[in-house]
Order: structure tokens, then sequence, then C-alpha cells
């Protein structure tokens, strides 16, 4: 990596000065200004920088912060890792992450859905980390069917090998044009985008269903034609792993809920691609208690609130899934581009699971989200800002959901908590 | 209507990219605040359509399912029974151009639809995304429409509808129009929830199936459509 052509190191160099100017200034983590930079002076940097690394792409609709950082830890184990951990996934932000660690013989990168194809073509990676796909911002977001068929045109010929999650029928579809497939069974806890098959359109049958008998409930085929869940090498089995050996492994994750689980089985299925053990890799797996302010709690006024993140439907089942439901609850919903302009996903959320939970509801779009609860006969109060809300609550324990910038503003409001 | 208001959504399955279960719940929550005993059948794609409903709810959906969704349409004939025995329908976005004679599929390539709205559609040169407000035809004694719309089509309407609405802001049909109406039909481009931001469109829809109905409490809904609406309109508002 050190023999960078001058132009490159050049760009490179400068992108970092941006960066540290940027978090100086307080605008930013600095992950993308720098790229940014770096991708203006030399558009090939990225191909260079990922150069001579084994490198691992992660994408998802969901979860790729976190099981990036899961991979990440985990793969220092075996030595330098560059990987950018800020949630800068577009190039700008992979060239950031790789020139701030030059020497690391290690990258693992966060990949947007979308720019899955182009970052792949550019630098080659090695190994390619899938787990789900479902309805997102779709005011900007490309359209999932769309998505998985171009990670499979971008797959097809390479010799990249393939981390995919074989429990999401799209995933499965968009994965299986690749040369090699390791297929983990990660669960699917959101349904409602893979009920026709990717292949044909035709009806997908579910384990445990008339057409389907005994078949675990992870299991699904379609009604006409041949496609079908592969066999899983690796399957997360409750608390456990169990491996392509069989040996079955406790999780004991300190992150909360099943989709960490999820994301964690796949974690360790991609450091194996590296030569890393489970034995190895998980007690580093352990150690990862918040990802960029995700699953933190943080104290004000006699009030402990632990911070989720939900960015779109499946995020949001994830979290109530996590959430304690003995617990009042904020929930905090804005508009801005990074959301999604539309407010329609609200109503693809079931909030009923409130029902009995004191809530609180706030955020720049509370009205869309108030009319929501309203009609889902959940009682709620309005609050105009987030101080309020918490003003408003008991002391003790109280659960945030927020989505995007709504995140990022409470968590600014507690110094960038992590 | 029956016992029971029997409200058919038409293929989640393929057809739901957009919160487009707002529609089906809010006519639910209007109609059982009249006392309306009602409820909410889920069609899938592979099922037959029930022909008694009394109404049809269909929405949006990328260029495949609509393609599949349309050809499962015509084969079934379900709907087509229904709407010639008079059940009413809000077609939206995709769903909506899969009523006319014709749409544009993944290339542009013409697709034939259920013709039961005298239109027609095609791939436009552009996305048009973001909020849309539109008067709606005042014979239909309606307040402004808000909404958002998210999609690429241009709808020609035929003499055998009436545009919806004028636009004020926003693309629609893309001829200064947005959707139509014909019968106990609507069509629209307003995706998702569109029900939930234009509470008297949900009532129109319910007094096409169960005749007159006493006003309800709509104060989150008046709230959210005066905060929309003045955020797209500023001072015309
Ligand atoms: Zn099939």
């Amino acid at each position: 990596m050190s023999q960078l052509p001058l132009r490159a190191q050049l760009a490179s160099a400068l992108g970092r000065t941006a960066a540290t100017l940027s978090r100086a200034t307080g605008r930013g983590d600095g992950s993308v200004i720098g790229g940014r930079v770096g991708l203006m002076l030399e558009p090939d940097l990225l191909r260079k920088l990922a150069t001579d690394r084994k490198l691992a792409l992660v994408s998802a609709t969901n979860g790729k912060t976190t099981t990036t950082r899961l991979i990440a830890s985990a793969l220092m184990e075996l030595g330098e890792v560059a990987t950018n951990a800020f949630g800068a996934n577009m190039p700008a932000g992979h060239v950031s992450a790789l020139s701030g660690a030059k020497h690391a013989p290690f990258a693992v990168l966060e990949v947007d859905e979308k720019y899955l194809p182009e970052v792949l073509d550019t630098t080659n990676a090695g190994i390619v980390t899938l787990m789900n796909l479902s309805r997102d911002q779709m005011d900007r977001a490309a359209e999932i069917w769309l998505l998985a068929q171009k990670w499979r045109r971008a797959l097809a010929g390479k010799p990249a090998h393939v981390i995919a999650n074989c429990d999401d029928p799209l995933v499965t579809w968009g994965a299986s044009t690749a040369a090699r497939v390791t297929w983990v069974s990660g669960g699917q806890r959101w349904r409602e985008d893979s009920w026709c098959c990717p292949e044909c359109g035709g009806p997908l049958d579910r384990g445990g269903s008339r057409e389907m008998g005994q078949q675990g409930s992870v299991h699904w085929a379609c009604r006409e034609c041949t496609f079908h869940r592969p066999e899983p090498d690796w399957v997360l089995d409750g608390e456990d792993v169990i491996d392509p050996h069989g040996r079955r492994w406790r999780l004991d994750l300190q992150l909360p809920g099943e989709a960490n689980r999820s994301n964690a089985a796949i974690a360790l299925a991609t450091v194996d691609a590296f030569g890393l053990d489970p034995a190895r890799a998980l007690p580093r797996l352990r150690t990862v208690t918040s990802v960029a302010g995700r699953y933190t709690t943080v104290e004000r006024d006699g009030r402990a609130l632990r911070l989720l993140l939900a960015k779109n439907p499946a995020g949001w089942l994830e979290a109530f899934e996590v959430s304690d439901p003995r617990l009042p609850i904020i929930l905090s919903v804005n508009a801005q581009g990074p959301d999604g302009r539309d407010t329609s996903w609200l109503w693809d959320v079931d909030y009923r699971i409130l029902r009995g939970r004191p809530v609180y509801v706030t955020g720049e779009r509370r009205l869309d989200l108030a009319l929501r609860l309203d009609v889902a006969g959940i009682p709620f109060q309005l609050c105009d800002s987030f101080d309020q809300a918490v003003a408003a609550l008991p002391l003790g324990r109280i659960d945030v959901i927020a989505n995007y910038t709504a995140f990022q503003q409470i968590r600014t409001e507690f110094g960038r908590a992590v | 209507m029956q016992s029971e208001l029997s409200i058919v959504w038409i293929y989640p399955d393929l057809l739901s990219t957009y919160g487009d279960q707002g529609n089906a719940l809010v006519l639910e929550q209007r109609a059982r605040a009249r006392g309306v005993p009602t409820r909410i059948h889920h069609v899938r794609s592979s099922d037959p359509v029930p022909q008694q409903g009394d109404i049809y709810l269909i929405g949006g959906g990328e260029d495949r399912p609509q393609i599949l969704g349309a050809e499962r349409l015509r084969k079934d004939g379900g709907l087509q029974s229904a709407i010639a025995r008079g059940a009413a329908m809000l077609a939206v976005c995709a769903g909506y151009q899969i009523m006319g004679s014709v749409f544009g599929g993944e290339e542009g390539q013409p697709v034939p639809g259920l013709e039961l709205l005298d239109i027609s559609s095609s791939r436009g040169e552009r996305r048009a995304v973001g909020e849309l407000a539109a008067e709606v035809d005042p014979a239909l004694r309606l307040p402004t429409l808000t909404g958002f719309e998210n999609h690429m089509g241009v709808t020609r309407l035929g003499p055998g509808v009436r545009p919806l609405s004028r636009t004020i802001v926003g693309t629609g049909n893309g001829d200064g129009t947005e959707g139509c109406v014909a019968g106990k039909i609507i069509g629209t481009y307003l995706h998702g929830p569109a029900l939930a931001r234009n509470p008297a469109l949900a009532d129109l829809l319910l007094s096409w199936a169960i005749g007159p109905l006493p006003p309800v409490n709509d104060e989150w809904y008046q709230r959210l459509r005066d905060e929309r609406l003045s955020a797209v309109l500023g001072d015309q508002a």
C-alpha cells in the first residue's frame, strides 16, 4: 500500500487534512469530506488504495454498520484493519477509510446497496457479505428487485467469495450468480418484501405452511419454479451459531436482540473466510457494546435513555424486539434527505405492539407519526422537542427509537454519544 | 354492503411498496368511527380476487411486480366483475396505471391493462418525486388534495374519465392534472397512504359504499394536513 503513485499519495494526504478540519470545526465525523477531496483529485484512488489488501465489502438494507464493526473487531485478531467505522458507506467514505490506514493488510467496508456493483468493480474485493434487502426510503433508494438484479450482474464472472443470508430470498437470488457462496441461515424477521419469487414472480411457500409441511419456519421455496432456499453452511440457532464443522458456539454478545445475533453469525462466517476461527473471533465480537451511538445508554436528569436507531420498517421491527416492553418509550421521526422525504413507510410499521406503554412522540414529522398512532389506536403524548419529551417522563429507564437524522440530533445533544 | 363493510386489498405481496396498507387502515378506522363493522381482506397474487367486496384498494409497486399484477388480474377477472357490480375502488400509482388500457414496462414496452379506466400510461423522461398539492374537481366538493408522488409515469385521460384534480405543486398525470375519477373508481399518483392525508377522499369512497356519513373527529388528520399544506404551499395555503 505504500507503493501508491505520488499523485494518489498527495490526493490521499489532502483528503486526510480536510477530514481533520471537518472534525475540528465540529461539522461531522470527517469521514466523507476527506474522501470527497481525495476522489476529486484522483478518481482511481479507491482502486489503488484497495490493491494488495484482503478486503471484504458488507451490504444490506439493515445492519451493515453493526456487521462491519463486528467483522473489523474480529479481524484485529489478525492485524491492522482499515474500516469506515462511521457508516460513510459510499466511495468517498471508502477512500477516506482506506487512506486513513494505509498499511493495514485487512479492510472491511460497509457499502451502500446501490453502490455495491460500482465498488466491487473498482476494488475487486475478495469477499462480499450480504445480509438482507427490504423496503427502505423509497424516494431515493433503488427498488429492491432491481437492486438484487444489479447485484447478480455485478457478481457474475467475478472471483469474489460471497457470504450471504440464505433465509432472505431476495438476497439469495442476488448472490446466486457468484462463483462461490457460503450460505448463512441468519433468519429473516421482516418478510413483507419476500412473498413472491424473485426468479419467476410465483408465490414463495414458507416452512410450517401447508405446502411445506414440517420444514423449519426459515425454509422457503417457489411453488412454480425450482428456486428454493439453499442448504446453509452456518446456522444461527437461538443464542448459538453452528459452524460448517457442526461445532456449536454460544454467542453471548453485549449487543442486544436477534438481529444482532444474526449480524454476528454473518460476521463469524465472513472472518472464517479470512482464516479466523470462531474460537478467536468470538471474544472480540463480545467486546462490542454499541455502534455509532446505537444501543448506547445516555443519562439526563435522572433518566437513563437507551438509543435505538430504526430507519425503515424492518429496522423498527428489530428495534421493537430489543425494546423493553415495561418501559416508557420516546419515538422521534424526521424526513430530511438521509431519512427519505416521504413518511409513507410509517404505515408499514405495526405500532400495535406499543399498546399499554407510555408513548411520547417527537421529531420534525411528529404529526405524521401522531396520526399513524391514532389510527392504530395507540394513546400517545405529542412533544414539541426531545427535551420536552424527556422532561415529561418519570425518572428511570426509557427507550428511544429514532430514524436517521432524528437519531443524529439526539446523539449530538449528548456529545455524539458512541 | 352486507353485514359488514368489506375492504379488499389487492396483492399486498406484489403491489405494496409505500405504506399502501395505510389506505385500508384509514378506511377501517373511519368506518368503525361511524359504527360500521369492517373487515380488511388481504388478497395475495396467488389467490382469486373475491367479487363481493365493497371497496377495492390496489397500490404501488416496481416494474416487474406491476406487470405480474396486471397479468394475474386480467386472468383472474374477479376485480372486473366486482367493478361491474358497482363496487368502489381506489387505485394508486402502479395500480392506477394497471386500470387503464396500457402502461409502460421495464424497458418502456407497452403492457396491456384492465381497461377499467379510460386512460393510457407510458414512461416519462424524469422521475417525479416529491410533495404534491392539487385542487379537486369542484363537482366532488373536496378540499385540496395533498400527498407524495414518486413515479415515472405519464398518463393521458380519455373522454371516459374526468381529472380528479388540477395540480398546484407536483407532476401528477403530467399535463397539469392529477388522477382521475369515473363512476366509483378513483385513480391517483398520490402513493402509499393517500387517504391519511385526504380523509375527505376516504369518506367519499365510504359514502359510495354505505351512503351518507355523519362527521367524525378529524383532529390529527387536520393537523397533519395543515402542516403539510403550509409547508408545500406556504402563503398560498
Ligand atoms: Zn419461482
